[in-house]
């Protein structure tokens, strides 16, 4: 539940963001994270912009998402 | 990256026989138990090297007594209940919030705003945001509080159950019997509250702080890096997770949390009551605060069911030695709120664990 996810903000209208990552498009606040702007990667927490994210901090989270959710749609039988 | 493994492996190792007895490191994020899990870092690890998953997954810690308290909120019929997903299949007295979603009117939102957005769309009803988490979540809910006193929105409060970590922390070293050599730090609730946070960790008890990210290479180096503090017995505050992680942290996410909350004693499952652990609204927000709008009552409740996830939590036990795991209790009907959460140590071990770990 404490993952971020990193996006970049794409639209931004005072604390009102649209973010993008991973083909998807989503409404986010920056009021925690007075250095945002368009074009930025943030990690985006529950609806809000935690902290600004490099883009290679970015990919690998990215990838360890798609992982994750793999995890999460793993059958709960007896794996390995 | 192979390289960097191997060179982190080589260091556990060497820890590990330097000390010449078993070394215990607790992770307190639930990212990190299914990271591990995910990864199969455990089973690279030396011997002597045991991982114990600790209170890191806010589903999990959150007292039954919480939990009662919202599924009875649920019952009545004037009340919107707004819920993160996680919280849903949690089970209570009389049931869990998703048994009650068919009669009862509970949302599941993504996001606090969610919440605050649905009073605004239904102003017959006042909706109750079950406000669970640590520092990551807490300040998304501090924003709405402080927008839902600056619109006068009458009909929106909160249930709050926010938790602190590093107060959980200090109660587990401070009981005698605890086995946790050093602790692998939250990455993204340590990008509010800063690693510095940990210092009172490393300085009053001598345990190793280190905070990581969530990818197999910064767990493994992570690890390393404790290992290395262990055997040469400097226990130190570090961060290996420097792309997101700073010293001092969101200071903007801080300075709002400290605006609307304070910290109060509140009860965890598994740990019991920890002093200024839990985060209660400011007078001046009561009238956001369920407990004092409803006149709510937490009574810490009597586990009935044999569960023992409170030890689980505790890095006491692992999940196969309870007696209900893989048998009365699956992620598919769950007993205990770390097999609800697909964070928690016990659907970790269900996933990933069982054959190789318990099994041998």
């Amino acid at each position: 539940m404490c993952l971020a996810i990193p996006a970049r903000i794409v639209e931004l209208d005072g604390d009102r963001a649209v973010v993008e990552a991973m083909g998807n498009r989503w409404r986010a606040k920056t009021t925690l994270l007075p250095e945002a702007g368009i074009g930025k990667l943030v990690l985006v927490h529950a609806g809000f912009a935690i902290s600004l994210v490099d883009e290679q901090e970015a990919k690998e989270t990215w990838r360890l998402l798609a992982e994750i959710s793999e995890f999460n749609e793993t059958p709960n039988r007896l794996s390995g | 990256m192979l390289e960097r493994i191997e060179k982190a492996k080589d260091q556990m190792t060497a820890a590990c026989e330097a000390m010449g007895r078993p070394i215990n490191i607790m992770e307190v994020c639930g990212t990190h138990t299914v990271s591990i899990f995910r990864n199969g870092i455990r089973s690279v690890l030396p011997a002597g090297l045991r991982l114990l998953s600790g209170p890191g997954c806010p589903v999990c810690v959150t007292d039954q007594s919480y939990i009662d308290t919202v599924l009875r909120l649920a019952d009545r019929d004037d009340l919107l209940i707004a819920t993160y997903g996680d919280m849903i299949r949690v089970p209570g007295r009389g049931g869990s919030l998703e048994t009650k979603r068919a009669k009862a009117a509970v949302r599941v939102v993504l996001s606090s705003e969610d919440a605050l957005q649905l009073a605004r769309d239904n102003p017959s009803k006042v909706v109750v945001f079950i406000a669970v988490g640590f520092e990551t979540t807490a300040p998304a809910t501090a924003v709405v509080v402080k927008e839902a006193a600056a619109d006068s929105l009458e009909n929106f409060c909160i249930f709050s159950g926010h938790k602190l970590v590093v107060p959980a922390m200090r109660a587990l070293l401070s009981d005698k019997n605890n086995n946790i050599d050093a602790f692998l730090c939250p990455g993204h609730v340590s990008a509010i509250i800063g690693y510095g946070a940990f210092g009172e960790i490393v300085d009053n008890f001598g345990r190793p702080c280190v905070v990581a990210g969530f990818e197999a290479l910064q767990i493994m180096e992570g690890l390393a890096e404790i290992c290395r503090q262990l055997s040469c017995g400097e226990p130190e505050l570090k961060s290996v997770y420097t792309a997101v992680v700073t010293r001092d942290g969101n200071t903007a996410a801080q300075k709002i949390i400290d605006e609307c909350f304070e910290a109060v004693d509140g009860y965890w499952r598994g740990l019991g009551k920890i002093k200024k652990s839990t985060l209660r609204l400011r007078d001046e927000y009561g009238r956001f605060d369920a407990v004092q709008r409803f006149g709510l009552h937490e009574i810490p409740a009597e586990d009935t069911t044999g569960c023992r996830c409170g030890e689980v939590l505790c890095g006491l036990i692992e999940p196969p030695q309870c007696s209900l795991f893989e048998r009365a209790c699956s992620p598919e009907m769950p007993v205990g709120a770390c097999m609800v959460s697909s964070e928690g140590a016990c659907a970790a071990w269900f996933k990933y664990g069982r054959k190789r770990e318990c099994r041998k």
